[in-house]
């Protein structure tokens, strides 16, 4: 049977939820679709980070939109999704690495932008008293802070339903065809038409974006984390390493967090990930370097979510190059979290204006074709 | 895979020793690890060099145990090389054809990594969780951890309750008199039904070893009752009383509302695979509607689903610890004709005696499945009962979040951090799974099982940073 609406949103993890809702609230009729199960990937299995600190510049205008959106989460998805402004802070092991937080002060600033302060080793101390000796300074973003991903993303998956969205799990979109206007999709469940598509495939938003006919070079990862069983509280901020790869916060309960880039093994068609013990180690090694008091700490669990990256780590999102009435958001290179309230609002401004008051040139999916011809030009 | 071992065998129980022995005896290059101190396993837990040490607790643990120093004896003659106190904690599956399986041990605060070109998991069983109210105060034990007390540290308590159904508890009961201990009573929880549904299976039972299994159990029964010991019979509504510790048990016997006053209550319903480790290893596994538990899939030799792994005893269905011992050997049959040191007529042959023996020792499991089917009531304890004990998650909260739209445990989990504590859902995730299944009116099978995520048992920031695997 065909299900008709206005609007098909292809991917239930936050970004696709958040655009669901967002969508809906202007009035459009959505249905949703994602092939396993609301938040089952990226969206609910992440550090939880709401951070700006240290973003690409194409997306601070986001990201500072987005956290607007953090502040006010209740109001806009019925739900506290655990969110706390705890601060994160980005340490410098050396000087040179201090160097190089001063350069990035300086340019965030020349952009018209607070929200990230370089502070000495004195205030360094103060906030994250627990650090090794040796460190010498820091970028501090005092708003940003963190959410509890699972909840959240259920939370804008049940905001979105309450706000008459269709959401249908464990069923796949498999085709798209655009006659007369009108999105032909094809799922594992039966046929869908829709005036307007968005693809929020997350690590699987190439393959739809393929589909469509405009292929990217989107790379999945697997991202890792361990989590230790409670210790008394002793970080306030989130610590994000500078030098090494490092994300590091003790959660409300006590139980400390540790992610921050090394990779695992993705396994896209089986829908899962599995850890590299290998890379833990380092990760255990640098926590052990700068947080002494973990030593002891027990690690209880360890896991990986599929994520996509781009080349350039920032994302694909705006409209299709090769078809109407479709648009992209996926490609979030492991920082996603934190942008999907402003995400979902940009999907909506996409569909219900044509247009979005975001700059949105950087994350054009036309990017890729484009650096490929000036390289194969010979520049 | 230079370097790697020609098998890894996890798990010192009946099937791990008996899997080793053989490969050692043919030369394999094969290393067992066991979390425990000494060989043995559950059921011959501490049996190594106990004639001499505590011959009395040796006599009053019986011939059954004494077996076990058989084996022990053998494998020590052998010479397999052997890590005791080392814990698996994780377990990467090659990812090819030519890579070696990789095994995470931790022993005394260091971890190691070794590479494996088969992996026999034989980690045996665990008790069923039996979550009735009040399980969760101190005084409360399993039946299965008052007797590792009483093998390994030959301690034995006074005026014990025994509640539950199976013959490990009268097993207990039996080994507890011996030694001299007064016992309270038995609330027995085995229910008309089972008996009914058993009985069709008598016959069978009778055959092969199953007919030397009956009168075993029925002389225990006997010497509870010669021995005056109070066995409360049709057991249900068990709860345990109490504000910091047990101090009264209620039940119903045949209907009736009774009491009993006692500090110590070791509760029993009976052992399931232990699927942690073959769940982080990704093997495919099964739904056993008869034994009402989840298994790994195994063939007849006891190749799991991922290559190169097996899994021999009750990891992979109870069986007994007879049949475990021929599992092992059965498996290390098989692993021989990997390695290519025996072909399929060699390794038929070498297993040919103890494919009939398993046979022999599993024909009297239909009768004992259906006999000792765990009650509904602690299969999908009441609301109030506690199902998570490391993050204090109750019944009623699964079935909560179910109403709220959540499919799976992996949801719950989620949700509710149920199965996220240090014990990694072992506790609960038999339960939780159950519940599910209830509240969605669909079978356990549908419902699945926590994804079990690494590591298998905690270990600190500083062991996993100590960790050397430049060599390997
Ligand atoms: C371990 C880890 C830690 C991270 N830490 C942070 C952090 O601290 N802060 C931060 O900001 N970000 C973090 N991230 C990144 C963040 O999680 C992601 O960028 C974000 O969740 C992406 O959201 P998404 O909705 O695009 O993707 P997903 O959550 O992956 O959702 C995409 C969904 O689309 C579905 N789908 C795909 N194709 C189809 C189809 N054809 N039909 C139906 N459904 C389909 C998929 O099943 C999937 O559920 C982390 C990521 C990981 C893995
Ligand atoms: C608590 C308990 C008590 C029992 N007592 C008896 C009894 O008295 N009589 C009887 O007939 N049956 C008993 N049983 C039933 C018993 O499980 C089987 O009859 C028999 O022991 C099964 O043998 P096996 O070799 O499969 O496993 P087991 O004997 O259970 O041996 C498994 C071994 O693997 C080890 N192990 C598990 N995980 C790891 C890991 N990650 N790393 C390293 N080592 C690991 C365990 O410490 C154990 O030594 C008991 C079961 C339980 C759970």
């Amino acid at each position: 049977m065909t299900l008709t609406a206005d609007v098909l949103v292809v991917g239930g993890g936050i970004q696709g939820c958040s655009a669901a809702l967002q969508i809906a609230q202007r009035g459009f009729s959505v249905i949703l679709l994602e092939k396993n199960g609301v938040g089952r990937h990226a969206s609910g299995v992440n550090a939880g980070g709401v951070r700006r600190l240290l973003r690409d510049p194409a997306e601070i205008p986001l990201s500072v939109a987005s956290m607007e959106m953090w502040l006010r989460i209740e109001d806009l998805v019925g739900a506290d999704c655990g969110f706390k402004v705890s601060g994160q802070v980005a340490v410098a092991e050396t000087e040179a690495e201090f160097a190089t937080l001063r350069a990035r002060a300086e340019m965030v600033a020349s952009l018209g932008y607070a929200h990230e302060e370089l502070i000495g080793r004195d205030e360094l101390y103060r906030v994250v008293p627990a650090l090794a000796p040796h460190c010498v300074g820091g970028l501090i973003a005092r708003g940003d802070g963190f959410a509890s991903p699972y909840h959240t993303t259920m939370a804008f998956g049940a905001a979105a339903r309450r706000a008459g969205v269709r959401v249908f799990e464990e069923v796949r979109a498999t085709g798209f065809a655009r006659r007369a206007g009108v999105w032909h999709v094809d799922s594992s469940a039966g046929k869908v038409e829709a005036k307007f598509l968005v693809n929020t495939g997350g690590a699987w938003g190439a393959t739809v974006a393929a589909m469509l006919g405009e292929p990217v070079p989107l790379e999945a990862i697997a991202p890792m984390m361990m989590v230790t069983a409670p210790v008394p509280p002793f970080v306030e901020p989130v610590v994000i390493g500078v030098g090494r790869k490092l994300s590091f916060k003790q959660a409300p309960n006590g139980s400390v967090l540790i992610g921050g880039g090394h990779r695992g093994v993705p396994d896209l068609a089986g829908e899962t990930s599995s850890v590299d013990f290998r890379k833990l180690v380092i990760s255990a090694q640098t926590v052990a370097t700068l947080f002494p008091v973990m030593r002891d700490a027990q690690i209880v669990r360890t896991w990986s979510g599929i994520e996509s990256r781009m080349p350039d780590d920032i994302p694909v999102l705006g409209p299709s190059s090769t078809e109407e009435g479709a648009f992209h958001a996926f490609g979030f290179s492991a920082h996603g979290f934190q942008m999907g309230p402003v995400t979902g609002a940009i999907l909506a401004e996409l569909v219900a204006d044509g247009g979005s008051n975001f700059p949105l040139a950087p994350f054009r999916i036309t990017r890729f074709r484009e650096n490929a011809s000036v390289a194969a030009s010979g520049q | 895979m230079t370097g790697a071992y020609d098998a890894v065998v996890i798990g010192a129980g009946p099937a791990g020793l008996a899997a080793a022995t053989l490969l050692a005896e043919r030369q394999a290059r094969v290393v067992l690890v066991d979390e425990q101190p000494a060989p043995g396993g559950q059921i011959y837990r501490a049996v190594e060099g106990m004639t001499a040490r505590q011959p009395e607790l040796f006599e009053a643990l019986g011939p059954d145990y004494a077996h076990g120093d058989e084996l022990v004896t053998l494998f020590r003659t052998f010479g397999a090389e052997y890590r005791s106190q080392s814990t698996v904690w994780q377990i990467s599956p090659a990812d090819g054809s030519d890579a070696a399986h990789e095994v995470w041990l931790s022993r005394g605060g260091r971890s190691e990594l070794l590479q494996a070109r088969n992996v026999v998991v034989a980690t045996g069983a665990m008790e069923r969780p039996v979550p009735v109210p009040g399980w969760t105060l101190p005084g409360a034990m399993t039946a299965g951890a008052v007797q590792v007390m009483l093998k390994s540290a030959g301690v034995v308590p006074e005026g014990m309750v025994l509640a539950g159904s199976g013959p490990l508890l009268y097993l207990l009961a039996g080994q507890c008199l011996a030694l001299g201990a007064r016992i309270t009573a038995v609330l027995d929880t085995t229910a008309r039904a089972n008996e009914q549904a058993a009985l069709r299976h008598l016959p069978a039972a009778l055959r092969g070893a199953g007919f030397g299994y009956l009168v075993k159990g029925l002389a225990l029964k006997l010497r509870l009752r010669r021995a005056g010991v109070p066995i409360f019979r049709r057991v249900t509504d068990i709860a345990l009383q109490g504000t910091s510790e047990v101090t009264d048990i209620s039940f119903r016997s045949r209907g009736r509302p009774m009491w009993l006053s006692a500090d110590l209550v070791a509760l029993h319903e009976g052992v399931i695979p232990a699927q942690q480790i073959t769940r982080s290893i990704g093997c495919v596994h099964d739904w056993d509607a008869v034994q009402h538990c989840f298994r790994a899939c195994t063939d007849a030799w006891g190749n799991s689903s991922v290559d190169g792994v097996l899994v021999a005893g009750d990891g992979a269905g109870i069986g007994g610890a007879r049949a475990a011992e021929h599992a092992g050997r059965i498996a290390a049959a098989e692993v021989l004709r990997r390695l290519g040191v025996a072909d399929a007529a060699g390794r038929d042959a070498l297993a040919a005696a103890d494919l009939r023996g398993r046979a022999a020792h599993l024909a009297i499991r239909p009768f004992l499945d259906r006999l000792y089917a765990p009650p509904a009531a602690i299969l999908r304890p009441a609301d109030a009962v506690m199902v998570c004990r490391c993050e204090e998650v109750t019944a009623g909260a699964i079935r909560g979040v179910v109403q709220q739209g959540c499919l799976g445990p992996n949801q719950a989990k989620s949700f509710l951090r149920a199965g996220m504590g240090p014990c990694q859902g072992r506790m609960c995730g038999p339960v939780v799974s159950e519940l599910i299944a209830e509240a969605r009116g669909v079978g356990v099978e549908e419902v699945g099982y926590y994804r079990i995520r690494p590591p298998l048992k905690p270990i600190t920031v500083g062991e996993l940073a100590a960790l050397d695997v430049s060599g390997a």
